[in-house]
């Protein structure tokens, strides 16, 4: 390796101004970046990891500044030049995929279109010859027909896909720096192991760094000679991926390590210190009833698909017309959730387990089937008029996303009094008080309960969603990848809390999610779906340890496994 | 495409019933007594009762609705009862001065606003932003007809630079041979340059009342539309590619933002056609605005009928053309249409 590094920042601050004065996102912080190496840069939600690789490329939002400190790259001083200059050295010399990648792309322009516009700004191509160098580079990311897919609009990919065009238009230009910004959150994990796989390649076979920043510290330690840690703006800690894997010093990296679901761990292993002991006493509703709580019997749920047929065609022979068949999103499954059971749904986007979980919420109608709830067929019951059934009040649902799935205008309060005030028998008076009663049981404090969502925390707002799902003290909680849009270390004491309140209520649980080591930590048994069938169930440690079917080998082996790891 | 523009056609057809039914209606609940108006103030009951006769006034609601619909379905508006001229001979005469006036101030309005707009916003709370935002605020501020006003008195009756406000044309020249109906165009088509240039001077300032009242909204929408896209993902994307600025605001970022424009646009379009009503008034503009006051004043309900319906239709083909400049954008749209 040559002494001279490809990227150097020494002693950065970046400083936002925002209404309540200025904050420093990032404080003195150093690394360096060797040509050919992948450095990874770790933390959590406002670790200042996303700002500081932003300031490499310096198109951080007009808020921020680079307050102090030095960025070198290749000898030249970022923060210095001039903007015409940075625009020649982005795309070319560096740049940049994103997370959400399909709101990466420009959705009104064909992705062709927008790879020529970066050769052809760094004159790498002429127009003549842009779209066959466009379509390679397609090519190169090994998409399927680059010459169709050169005319596609992202809408019209999936999100792997596009992933691969917003790693395509980053590398058209061969730019020896690769600053990879969670490229890979949002996507499955088959997904995830290819795009990961193929931007390690493409790096590797043109020999250039990668700075890959991410929340997830397995991801870090699979694909990075080193990682550095950052928490609250400062560096914590930089070593070798291995020793930092292996060693951690620092202990908020020791402290993401133990939050990180794994092999081998147990729920409360997450937790940062030894949990308080928890009053087993106080476990109720130990059912001796062996009754499952939840039969599901060949449930159907069928769209009808859009008919190409054109609208004269079909406006004039209306009799005769043929219908496309109609597409199958969930086809004949059956399961039964056990009374005080935690039962996993896991699968990939498109595999039918939220239209699963919204048919037994009965948010949508099933086509087919039976959902037999402790003795009625909820199935039978139109989805429009169960809000009003008796039965609603005992099967409830936290949301995916915590803050999207509370009104902004409630407060905590007003949101966790929501159900008992819709379909509640409480007395109005009694309210506030059942509703610190629930701010209790799910450790949310009672000072809190007159906020906004906007002044909570990600964590906060989650005990707020499971709060008002216990509310009317349900039989069954759908929890719909409860902890997908939280930090690890929050994630950690969400799953505990959950586990928790299920020993203690003695509910069930159907978590519906796609995350291998979170439905390993919490659930009994395991369904796994594919195309909307289930391809295996069982109880999680065989399905997980010993998996039958070839797709759940697949899914296991797709989660990132450090080289190292034992 | 033409299975789209069909579509949309069949949907609009419902609403044109409608506004059929309701002018109909409101004409027919409008104060004062038509035929007592016509007969004359020196009248006696029994000639009153012959016009209501003649005009059909004596036959029940239905049945005039169903000789109504009857003659709208050949083509008859009716005839004014003032002018005894056929109300659709009328307004043909009369749309083009309208919708040019109108045309001409949204696209007078367009070319300032849009880019005030993006200026605005790329350069967010600047000085070119404070001033956009008073110099719109005041513009809509002021209503049409006291700019209007203001504008004969300054340009006119003190500077002398614009001619009287008097239609469309100076009395000296005469109209170029008809062709669309619009004297810009028809004079330019003709290349009599004399009359394009008398029709500019006349156009000129009733064009920029109108389109100083229309500033506003263009501008607001594109400021905040533009300031949206700005901040999104795919903006940065292209900055992170080292695309050069004008191609990411222009390229990139305005041609997302045209959506919310494209939408207020036609919604501009459609007050604007309000707001001819006054200014046709102060500048003597021979439009269907000022004709349709006339009438309503008379109690002539046909020329007001046919107004109404004219303007709904007008609106609805706008709208239609701004659900086809969306496929144009957005080619999200075309699968769904």
């Amino acid at each position: 390796m040559t002494s001279q590094p490809l990227l150097e920042v020494r002693d950065l601050t970046i400083e936002f101004s925002t209404r309540r004065g200025v904050v420093k996102a990032v404080q003195r912080v150093d690394l360096s970046l060797a040509k050919g190496e992948t450095l990874g840069i770790v933390g959590e939600s406002g670790s200042g990891k996303s700002v500081t690789s932003y300031a490499v490329m310096r198109i951080l939002d007009r808020a921020g500044r680079i307050a102090n400190g030095a960025i070198i790259y290749s000898g030249i001083d970022v923060g210095a030049a001039t903007e015409s200059e940075m625009q020649d050295l982005r795309g070319r010399e560096m740049s940049m995929i994103f997370q959400n990648p399909r709101a990466a792309l420009n959705p009104i322009r064909k992705i062709g279109r927008q790879i020529e516009d970066v050769l052809i700004r760094h004159v790498q191509a002429t127009r003549a010859d842009a779209r066959e160098k466009a379509i390679g580079a397609l090519r190169q990311v090994r998409i399927a027909n680059p010459e169709e897919r050169y005319s596609a609009y992202p809408f019209e990919l999936s999100g792997g896909m596009c992933q691969r065009v917003v790693i395509a238009l980053a590398l058209a230009c061969q730019p020896r720096l690769l600053i990879a910004d969670e490229p890979t959150t949002g996507l499955d994990v088959t997904t995830q192991k290819a795009v990961m796989d193929l931007i390690v390649e493409l790096t590797r076979e043109r020999g250039m760094s990668t700075l890959l920043i991410t929340h997830d510290l397995g991801l870090a330690a699979t694909y990075c000679d080193r990682v550095i840690v950052m928490e609250k703006g400062n560096v914590v800690e930089s070593a070798t991926a291995e020793e930092i894997f292996r060693a951690p010093q620092h202990p908020y990296t020791r402290k993401l390590m133990r939050a990180t679901p794994r092999p081998g761990a147990r729920l409360c292993d997450l937790l940062p210190e030894e949990p308080a002991p928890v009053d087993r006493a106080a476990a109720v509703n130990v059912t001796s009833d062996t009754s499952p709580l939840l039969r599901v019997e060949n449930l159907v749920k069928e769209y009808p698909r859009k008919s190409t047929a054109p609208f004269f065609a079909r406006f004039m022979k209306r009799g005769k017309f043929k219908h496309p068949p109609p597409f199958r999103a969930v086809t004949g499954i059956s399961f039964d959730v056990m009374r005080g059971e935690t039962l996993g749904l896991v699968g990939e986007s498109g595999c039918g387990k939220s239209t699963t979980s919204m048919m037994l919420m009965r948010l949508i109608d099933s086509t087919a089937g039976k959902i037999v709830f402790d003795g009625t067929d909820l199935a039978t019951i139109p989805a429009r008029d169960f809000a009003l059934n008796p039965l609603r009040r005992r099967i409830q649902m936290v949301f995916q996303d915590p803050t999207d799935s509370l009104n902004p205008r409630y407060t905590a309060a007003r949101a966790i009094a929501d159900p008992l005030l819709r379909v509640g028998t409480i007395e109005r008076s009694k309210v506030r008080t059942r509703c610190e009663e629930l701010a209790l049981l799910v450790g949310l404090p009672l000072d809190l309960l007159d906020r906004l969502p906007h002044q909570l925390s990600g964590g906060q707002k989650a005990r707020v969603g499971i709060a008002r799902a216990l509310a009317l003290e349900p039989d069954l909680v759908v929890l719909d990848e409860p902890t997908a849009a939280l930090d690890v270390s929050v994630q950690a004491i969400v799953l505990n809390l959950l586990q928790d309140l299920k020993e203690r209520l003695g509910i069930s649980y159907l978590f519906v999610s796609h995350d291998l080591h979170v439905v390993r930590l919490l659930c009994d048994r395991v369904i796994v779906m594919r195309s909307g069938v289930i391809v295996e169930q069982g109880p999680t440690a065989k399905v997980l340890e010993a998996p039958e079917a070839e797709y759940t080998r697949e899914l296991i082996a797709a989660i990132p496994h450090p080289p190292f790891a034992a | 495409m033409l299975t789209m523009i069909a579509r949309r056609m069949m949907l609009a057809i419902p609403s044109i019933v409608g506004v059929i039914v309701v002018t109909f209606l409101l004409t027919r609940v409008l104060p004062g007594d038509t035929a007592a108006y016509f007969a004359g103030p020196a009248a006696s009951a029994q000639a009153v009762e012959e016009v209501r006769v003649k005009l059909g006034l004596d036959q029940s609601i239905p049945v005039q609705f169903a000789s109504y619909v009857g003659d709208l379905l050949r083509g008859d508006l009716g005839a004014s009862l003032t002018t005894g001229r056929p109300v659709v001979t009328e307004l043909a005469a009369r749309l083009p001065a309208s919708t040019e006036l109108t045309l001409a101030a949204l696209l007078l309005s367009l070319v300032i606003a849009v880019p005030l707009g993006i200026i605005a916003a790329v350069r967010n709370d600047s000085w070119v932003d404070h001033f956009t935002r008073i110099f719109t605020t005041a513009g809509v501020s002021l209503p049409v007809f006291f700019t209007g006003l203001l504008f004969v008195y300054v340009f006119y009756f003190l500077l002398g630079w614009a001619p009287a406000p008097l239609g469309r044309l100076d009395v000296f020249y005469s109209s170029p041979p008809e062709w669309t109906g619009f004297f810009l165009i028809d004079s330019l088509v003709a290349r009599e340059w004399e009359t394009f240039r008398a029709a500019l001077a006349q156009l000129a300032l009733p064009t920029i009342t109108l389109a100083v009242f229309s500033l506003a909204p263009i501008a607001r929408i594109t400021r905040a539309s533009m300031l949206n896209v700005l901040a999104s993902d795919f903006v940065r994307t292209a900055r992170a590619a080292g695309l050069s600025g004008g191609t990411v605001v222009m390229r990139y970022a305005f041609r997302n933002a045209l959506l919310p424009v494209i939408t207020t646009l036609g919604m501009v379009f459609s007050f604007l056609l309000g707001a001819n009503v006054l200014v046709e008034k102060v500048f003597a503009w021979p439009g269907v605005g000022s004709y349709a006051v006339e009438a309503l004043l008379a109690s002539d309900y046909a020329p007001v009928q046919g107004f109404v319906l004219v303007m709904a239709i007008l609106y609805v083909l706008v709208n239609l053309a701004i659900d086809l400049l969306y496929g144009v954008v957005d080619p999200r749209m075309k699968v769904e249409g």
